[in-house]
């Protein structure tokens, strides 16, 4: 109850701070006092909602609304898993403004809808009814579309905001038609949707449904091209949270509507979502591995993200759908805690991208470099949640994906088919962008952090302010606790795994040595302590040794330069040379990447060139069509402006007859 | 006397369509208002009949306002606007008598088709009533789509109305207020089609409204 209660008056204030961004926004200080309100504010739903994690759950219903039907809130385990998600990040990201937001230029763009944002992804959380959620998923999009056109007047990010706002409209259009088919002739409330159970036809329209509409906000391939457009354009913090944790309230909406609102699933319903998904996670880091520009890097790293989240919950459902509880369980929790740790490490990158940004005010990776001399603890921190992202262990990223392989692992029990081929084959494009998001990283953070500086902006940054870094520390000391104690995650998370997937997972705590056990024992087990004791201890030895064997004498030298002299840092490594056997190698089938070497003759004093072009499947294949089908349609349709009155009145005399005649003959 | 306030309210309302059909194929601007004056006069009986059936004292003003503006003031007018343009001897091409005249009868038989059954719980009189007024107002509409002077065109937005007013007295309960407005907004937007009719004429020298869409420079 007590939840509950904490988001409804906290959605009261953070309007009422809305008001203050809104009214003081040009005073000194009202950055810091709107982002510490919003600190507080969602700090203490976050820990009003991880005690709700397990239950009973409580409900409460206001008048307001639509008449007859009222705004319903409820908090469930699962409401409360995600209220944790959403207000630990809105609480670092907020954490992180109070430094952040002191460079803002026009505080008044952003001020008042930061509130709101947040106001509105608590609301999505609590709705127990169709308009309530879906108004608190508009106010969530109309106010992040404001921050993204925070800084309008730069280049492409009133692009940006629009096709963002075109998607939104598109994803929430889905969603009310989604409601539609689960209301019939129920009503609107979640309760209701619950008690009927439509068949397996309109089961899987609403499945469509949602799946659009949900994965267009979330970044599914290939609704996401508004993504790495518009989540670079807000301001870093907004980044984040849009990034880490609107697209978490997205798959929340998803979760929702399908696993709880839709009742029994029939098997074939997981295919596209499996299928979706695992093409989602490669496109997604596809893209990143050839991006330069850091933030819209992330934003493609988010995608990817979503997909193994999507590949997780395809999974779940199919194993619900075939009455295999136990695996449906191990996939919802992976799909679950993967959402929690993106959060984490995903506002932990932003925050550094934050940081680099207001140090050098580039966000080209290739004119950076070396930064890890000049922003020493920020850079830490960004290894940190890299290395968790690109699943290394001991770090949470790794524990989350090895229970989706686990889960991955039980499906040949599934008796279908379909899924005993789709299933490894999705697992096998999981399994190729769980390494390429490895080489993604290692290109980011090296040459980000690494090497020489290779302008001067990189060479004259300075380390962020305190807040930030403590922002981004808190988050990666959750990072490494949640991946040396997975099993404490997995069995916060049981409770909403109980109730959606008919099972949960074995208890972990109490498990020997806290291993995690996500079948039996004899068939596979990890402990995160272990391994990181082990890393620890192999690390530390082997560098003790080097130091004592090969002496601590840093020696410093010329490099050899092949004979010639006037190499510089532009010389260095570049992040496109890092990622250029990928991109011949995947992305000559995915992008259609093309190299245009322009070699001069030995003897002409011409500069050579390389050209290369990426051509981006999803914009050639399926919006470039869509945009000329519209513009041939409106062009068609364009001469029904300039009618006379008499074929206006025809129009409408037709048109009525025509309606008139469907009741008359059909009544 | 039930049976007998059914029979004259149905055969007031059937006169009214009656002479819809009659200003469908009318092609003579003259004879036209004078169906719409004669239209109007059975509207205000008909409005008249409901008072008396409904015991409503108040439809009585419903049908004065009818009586005063429809029959006499507006077809006055309009009278007055032909002859002041130069129209009062013209005859006006219809194309298609026969199809316009079996077209509206297809009207009639889809009015009936859609209002009756829909209606089956409620009052006879006002059932028959509602069917057709519709039928009235579909025919209205029939004429305005069908017709190329403009003057023409009002006409059968006058008539168009008539059907309005015929339904919503033959409803239960319609305030006096709301027929009130009806009426007046009628009113006001004869006033305007009016100046509307003079402008035009002032300017294309007829009031064939092809000559605006020539003017437009639209494809003919």
């Amino acid at each position: 109850m007590m939840a509950l209660g904490l988001v409804v008056y906290g959605v009261l204030a953070l309007l009422a701070v809305a008001l203050v961004g809104a009214f003081a926004a040009r005073q000194r200080d009202a950055g810091t006092v709107v982002y510490s309100l919003c600190l507080a504010i969602s700090g203490a739903i976050a820990i009003a909602a991880l005690g709700s994690l397990a239950g009973p759950g409580a409900e409460a219903a206001f008048p307001i609304g639509l008449p007859g039907l009222g705004s319903h809130l409820r908090v469930d385990p699962l409401a409360a898993c995600f209220l944790v998600i959403v207000d630990l990040g809105a609480a670092a990201a907020s954490l992180y403004a109070i430094g952040y937001g002191a460079h803002e230029h026009e505080p008044q763009r952003v001020l008042p809808f930061y509130p709101l944002f947040l106001a509105g992804m608590n609301l999505v959380v609590v709705a127990d009814d169709a308009y309530t959620f879906l108004f608190a998923w508009e106010l969530m999009s109309l106010a992040s579309w404001a921050l993204v056109m925070s800084h309008h007047r730069e280049a492409g990010n009133a692009r940006a905001g629009y096709i963002y706002l075109v998607m939104a409209s598109f994803g929430t259009l889905a969603l009310l038609m989604a409601f539609g088919v689960l209301a019939g002739g129920s009503g609107f409330g979640f309760a209701a949707m619950r008690a009927a159970h439509p068949g397996a036809v309109s089961g899987a329209v609403v499945l469509g449904l949602a799946l659009v509409g949900a994965g267009s906000k979330a970044g599914l391939a290939p609704l996401h091209v508004w993504l790495p457009l518009a989540h670079p354009a807000a301001p870093s913090h907004v980044s984040a949270l849009m990034s880490g944790v609107m697209t978490k309230v997205a798959i929340y909406g998803f979760i929702r509507i399908v696993f709880d609102l839709l009742g029994p699933t029939v098997w074939w319903w997981s295919m596209p979502v499996l299928l979706v998904g695992g093409l989602t996670a490669a496109l997604g880091v596809l893209h990143a591995l050839m991006e330069r520009d850091l933030k819209r890097l992330l934003a493609y790293s988010t995608i990817e993200n979503i997909g193994i989240i999507f590949l997780a919950l395809g999974l779940a459902l199919a194993f619900r759908a075939n009455g295999l509880p136990a695996g449906a369980a191990l996939a919802l929790t992976a799909g679950l805690f993967h959402a929690f740790n993106h959060m984490l490490f995903k506002s932990v990158l932003f925050f550094g991208a934050g940081a680099v940004l207001t140090a050098t005010g580039e966000r080209d990776i290739e004119k950076l470099g070396g930064l890890i001399h000049r922003m020493p603890i920020s850079s830490g921190a960004f290894l940190v949640a890299a290395m968790a992202i690109a699943a290394l262990p001991p770090l949470n990223g790794f524990a989350s994906e090895w229970l989706a392989f686990q889960a991955i692992f039980v499906s040949p029990a599934l008796p279908q088919w379909g899924l005993k081929v789709l299933v490894p084959a999705v697992g096998t494009l999981l399994a190729l962008a769980a390494a390429l998001v490895a080489a993604c990283f290692v290109r980011a953070f090296g040459i980000l952090y690494l090497g020489r500086p290779r302008t001067k902006v990189a060479e004259t940054a300075v380390e962020t302010d305190r807040f930030s870094l403590l922002a981004m520390l808190v988050l990666c000391g959750l990072c490494v606790l949640a991946g040396l104690l997975p099993g404490v995650v997995i069995d916060a998370l049981a409770p909403s795994v109980q109730a959606l997937a008919g099972a949960r997972m074995p208890a972990q705590i109490g498990t020997a040595w806290l291993t995690i056990v996500p079948v039996v024992d004899a068939r596979s087990s990890y402990n995160g302590l272990m391994i990181g004791l082990f890393l620890v201890i192999v690390a530390w030895g082997s560098a003790v040794l080097v130091h004592r064997v090969a002496g601590r004498a840093t020696r410093r030298s010329r490099p050899w330069d092949c004979g010639y002299p006037g190499l510089g840092p532009l010389a260095q490594y570049s992040a496109a040379s890092l990622s250029q056997p990928l991109r011949r190698v995947l992305g000559a089938v995915v992008f259609r990447s093309r190299e245009v070497v322009d070699m001069p003759e030995p003897g002409t004093l011409r500069a050579a060139s390389i050209a290369k072009s990426i051509i981006d499947p999803v914009w050639v294949g399926v919006f470039a069509p869509l945009g000329i089908a519209v513009a041939y349609v409106a062009g068609k349709v364009n001469h029904l402006q300039f009618l006379t009155i008499r074929r206006y009145l025809g129009i409408v005399f037709l048109l009525l007859v025509a309606l008139l005649l469907m009741v008359g003959v059909g009544g | 006397m039930h049976s007998l306030s059914f029979d004259v309210a149905h055969m007031l309302a059937g006169f009214l369509v009656l002479l819809s059909f009659m200003m469908l194929y009318q092609d003579r601007l003259g004879a036209l208002i004078n169906a719409l004056a004669a239209q109007a006069v059975v509207l205000s009986l008909s409005v008249a009949w409901q008072a008396i059936i409904q015991e409503a004292p108040h439809l009585f003003i419903t049908a004065g306002l009818a009586i005063g503006f429809k029959a006499v003031v507006i077809p006055m007018a309009l009278r007055r606007i032909i002859v002041k343009l130069g129209i009062d001897r013209e005859i006006e091409t219809v194309g298609g008598t026969g199809l316009t005249m079996l077209a509206g009868i297809g009207l009639v038989a889809l009015s009936l088709q859609v209002v009756l059954p829909v209606t089956g719980g409620s009052d006879p009189v006002s059932r028959e009533d509602i069917a057709l007024a519709l039928s009235v107002v579909l025919l209205g509409l029939l004429m305005m789509v069908t017709r190329r002077n403009a003057v023409s065109q009002v006409i059968g937005f006058m008539s168009l109305e008539n059907g309005i007013v015929l339904a919503a007295t033959g409803a239960r309960g319609m305030p006096l207020v709301v027929e009130i407005s009806v009426a007046f907004s009628i009113l006001i937007a004869f006033i305007v089609v009016g100046i509307f009719l003079f402008r035009i004429r002032e300017r294309f020298d007829t009031v064939d409204v092809q000559a605006l869409d020539r003017f437009r420079g639209e494809r003919r």
